[in-house]
Formats: structure tokens, sequence, C-alpha cells
């Protein structure tokens, strides 16, 4: 039984066939879409979102996909689901993969945010060139969005409350070269501004200033939807609290993706990634089927920005050194080790695929825990691949 | 009617990497394997067509620059998500120093 049929939860359903499970899957979502990709929605208009398997991939594998169905209650103790329709639903084993909902801090609740298609639905239609948007936060989902509405002719303005965008996901220099080239595009930006309050059609900043605009959206991260969980007293810090093995405090009950708190590295880690959410949904469904190896990947993100793109392999740190690569004429990769060497992290930047190939090999270089000489690292010529090998 | 193209030098390709080749309109993805075998395949991933061409070869397996889809490049085999769809393959041959693929 998995409740949840986002990117997570659809894996692990398949998962589970895939690894020779043969008895009943029920997946539970509570949107009456078929199961889609959500990354589109913030980089560009579209009419209808890209299911993640057809309907006949899903009845074929025997998967029950119960779509516009909310779950009030898990009740651990008798291994059942409530549903909102009062109808109850028996469980052997229970993945919870509910993803978060959009944040939405103190005064700007009338925002708009982005989730769903009918979110991009109600920011981007009857949007025209020259009217205005507003987005609060400088993230990777407002900038996805402010580069989206800039083709479009929109005029933008970004509020972030940092002196940077992407403060909590790349290091400066990665963001000035994204900062620059929104710039260029014509987006507005305000940085260390806090919101007082806003409307769906106005912002006022803290220092009084209004900004008026046809829509108002905030991306300013995301709360895991854990609430189901915590009711049925499960252990709740910053998203469902899970061992290496997704298990939840409920040993019978495993929770994965954006809705989880998972150990990484040896501290509580939640993630909002499109990939994580796959890999995540996967190592849940083997779990579930006894395997007990311990999760080991390592988080991986991306964002696409008019022709740029930015990959992330593992967690960078805000305030560690970097050893920078170039990767051809404009585009560039920042890796950061540990104290014994160890690289932990890299984020890359260019136009089109262009860091691709390096975040991927510094990817498998930061899982095996390789050390890696700063000088080579460093050294266009220097192939990561040998690295990996050596 | 299948003719046989000359796609570049075997010399132009790395050892366990690839290089794109257009040709008629459409674009392909040539692979020289870790034990020197060449091969041929569609030159865009089958999720949302994005070229292949900067993505990374490991052994017999290609991965996608974008999202991580993978295929075998030998038989186009999809090995899982977000990729289902296969990629078309095209034989080939090494002659006189070059790589040539049957298209068509």
């Amino acid at each position: 039984m998995i409740i949840g049929a986002g990117e997570c939860g659809v894996r692990a359903a398949f998962a589970l066939r895939e690894n020779g499970y043969a008895g009943p899957v029920t997946l539970i979502g509570e949107e009456a879409h078929l199961p889609y990709e959500r990354p589109p929605l913030s980089k560009g208009w579209h009419a209808t979102p890209k299911p993640i398997a057809s309907e006949s991939a899903f009845s074929d594998a025997g998967i029950r996909l119960l779509r516009g169905t909310r779950v009030e209650a898990i009740e651990p103790t008798e291994h059942r689901l409530r549903l909102e329709d009062g109808a109850v639903l028996d469980y052997g084993k229970l993945l919870i993969a509910t993803g978060a909902r959009p944040r939405l801090f103190p005064g700007m609740e009338a925002a708009l945010t982005l989730r769903t298609p009918e979110d991009a639905g109600a920011i981007l239609d009857g949007l025209t060139p020259r009217s205005h948007l507003a987005i609060i936060g400088g993230g990777f989902i407002g900038l996805e969005l402010a580069a989206t509405a800039r083709r479009a002719g929109v005029v933008v303005t970004v509020i972030e409350a940092a002196d940077r965008l992407m403060a909590r996901a790349v290091p400066a220099e990665i963001a000035a070269i994204a900062h620059a080239r929104h710039t260029l595009e014509g987006v507005r930006f305000l940085f260390n501004a806090h919101v007082a309050s806003a409307t769906k059609t106005s912002v006022t900043l803290g220092n009084g200033e209004a900004i008026a605009c046809e829509r108002v959206v905030a991306g300013v991260g995301a709360v895991p939807n854990a609430e189901l969980a915590e009711a049925a007293g499960l252990s709740v810090a910053n998203g469902i609290v899970v061992d290496s093995s997704f298990r939840t405090s409920d040993p019978e009950i495993y929770a994965a993706g954006d809705c989880c708190s998972f150990p990484y590295q040896g501290r509580p880690v939640r993630l909002e990634s499109w990939r994580a959410a796959q890999h995540h949904g996967h190592h849940a469904a083997r779990a579930m089927l006894g395997d007990a190896a311990a999760y080991a990947k390592i988080p991986w993100f991306w964002s696409d920005q008019y022709d740029l793109t930015l990959q992330v392999a593992g967690l960078p740190e805000a305030d560690r050194a970097c050893i920078r690569r170039d990767v051809g004429e404009a585009a560039f990769i920042l890796f950061q080790a540990d104290d014994t060497g160890r690289l932990i992290a890299a984020s890359g930047i260019g136009e089109g695929n262009a860091v691709a190939r390096d975040i991927r090999l510094a990817e498998m270089l930061i899982e095996r825990g390789v050390v890696c000489d700063p000088a080579r690292l460093a050294d266009p010529a220097f192939n990561l691949k040998a690295a990996l090998k050596g | 009617m299948a003719d046989w193209i000359k796609a570049c030098a075997v010399d132009d390709i790395e050892e366990e990497d690839l290089i794109r080749f257009d040709h008629g309109g459409k674009t392909y993805a040539i692979y020289r394997s870790p034990e020197d075998g060449y091969f041929a395949t569609d030159g865009l991933c089958t999720h949302e067509q994005v070229h292949l061409e900067d993505g990374l070869v490991m052994d017999h397996i290609i991965e996608c620059p974008k999202h991580n889809g993978r295929f075998d490049y030998r038989t186009g085999e999809a090995k899982g998500a977000p990729v289902c769809v296969n990629l078309g393959t095209y034989p080939v041959k090494v002659e006189d120093g070059s790589v040539f693929i049957r298209i068509g």
C-alpha cells in the first residue's frame, strides 16, 4: 500500500514488481491526474502534464491506482487506512510518499504557489507581455518561473530575503552567473527584502515600498506532508523520520521522498528532489521486500533557466572553499572537499549540458568517498573518469 | 535502401566515449566501447529528446546528461526510469580507419 502518487510513490510501485513482488499493490493519489512529472511545471508553458507512466502501464503491472483519493488517517495498530469517503483499506506494509507542499510565511498567505498543473495554469494563463509578475523567493522555482515568464515578455520582479540568489543550494560564484543572466534578460531583483504582506496583486515590503502587479507567486521552500504520519504516532522532525532503509518508527511503515528525513553522511537530511524521489522509492520498495542495504545515493539537483543549466551533486556548504574547474568557455564546476580531502559536493553551471558529464562523474566520486588532488580537479585536461578508476 | 555512411575516423572517438553524428536531418550517436568496439544509436534520448552527446559512457551504458536515463548502447535497451522506450540502433563497420554506419 502506497500513499502518494508522485515520482516517489510511482517508482516504488513499479519497483515492487520489478523486484518480483506478486502480491497486491495499491497506489493512492490525491490528485485526479494520471501521475505526472512535476519538474516541467516551472520550466515552460505546458498545457497538459506529462504522465510518468501510461494508464495501461499501471494496469499491466497490476498496480491498482486510486486517483483523487484522500487518506484521512493511518491506523497502525489495525494495519489499515481510513479514506475521506469512509472506506477502509487494510495493508500489510505501508509506504508514505506524500511529498511536500509550498511553504508560506505569515503575511504572504494570499500569494499563489506552484506545485501542480492547476497552480501553473493559475500563474501563467492570462499573463500577457508587459503584465507584471512578482516572485517572492530567488530559489530554483522562482528563478525558473522568472525565466519562463521573461521569455513570454512578462515584466518580472524577484524579491529575495537574502543578499544573493539560491543561497540554500549553490555556492555564491554560481549564483552570480545566474544573477547576471537574469539581469541581462531584464529581471528586476530586490535583495535583503523582507515581505511584510502580500495579496494576489501586490506585495508590500518591510520598508513600506509597495509593488503592484498582476500576479504574486511565492517560492520560498516547502514543508513536508507529515501530518498523517504524525497523527498516527510516527516520529516526525522536519519530515517523517526514517532509517537508512526508509523505515519509520513503526517497522511496518516506510516513508520516502520529499516527506521523509533520512540519514545522509551522519546527519538527518530532507530533500526536495526529483531524482532523490525516484531513488528513495526504488530503495524503499526493495527494503519492504526484505533487502537490508543502507541507502547511499548522493543528492543530485538540476535547474534550467533560459539556456543555462545548473547541476549539483552532493550538498554544497555555503562557507566552504571551492576548487574551480572550467569546462569549455562559459561553463564551470565548483568542487568542495571535507577536511580530509574527500569530495563532498560539486556544483556546475553552463549552457546546455556542458557540465553534465563531469557532475555525473563527481557524483560517483562523492559516492565512493574518493580523495582527489585539487590540482587535478582544476585541470580541464584531466579526465575525471581516471580519478574514478585510479 | 540502406546505405553505409562514413561517420568519422576511428580515432575521432576516445575509448569509452561517444560523438554525435548528424546525417540526412537525423542525429546519431557513435560509441567506442572499452574493448574498442564501435556502436551506433539514435542521438536523442527517448525521454525528452535531449542530445546524448554530452552524456557519460561507462562500460556499455550511455547515460543521458539531462535526467540520467540509461541505455545499453549495444542493444539500445532502456535500463529503467525515467526512460522506458529503447533507442534505435544501427549496424556499424570499421574499414580503413573509418567508422561507417548503415542507415536508411
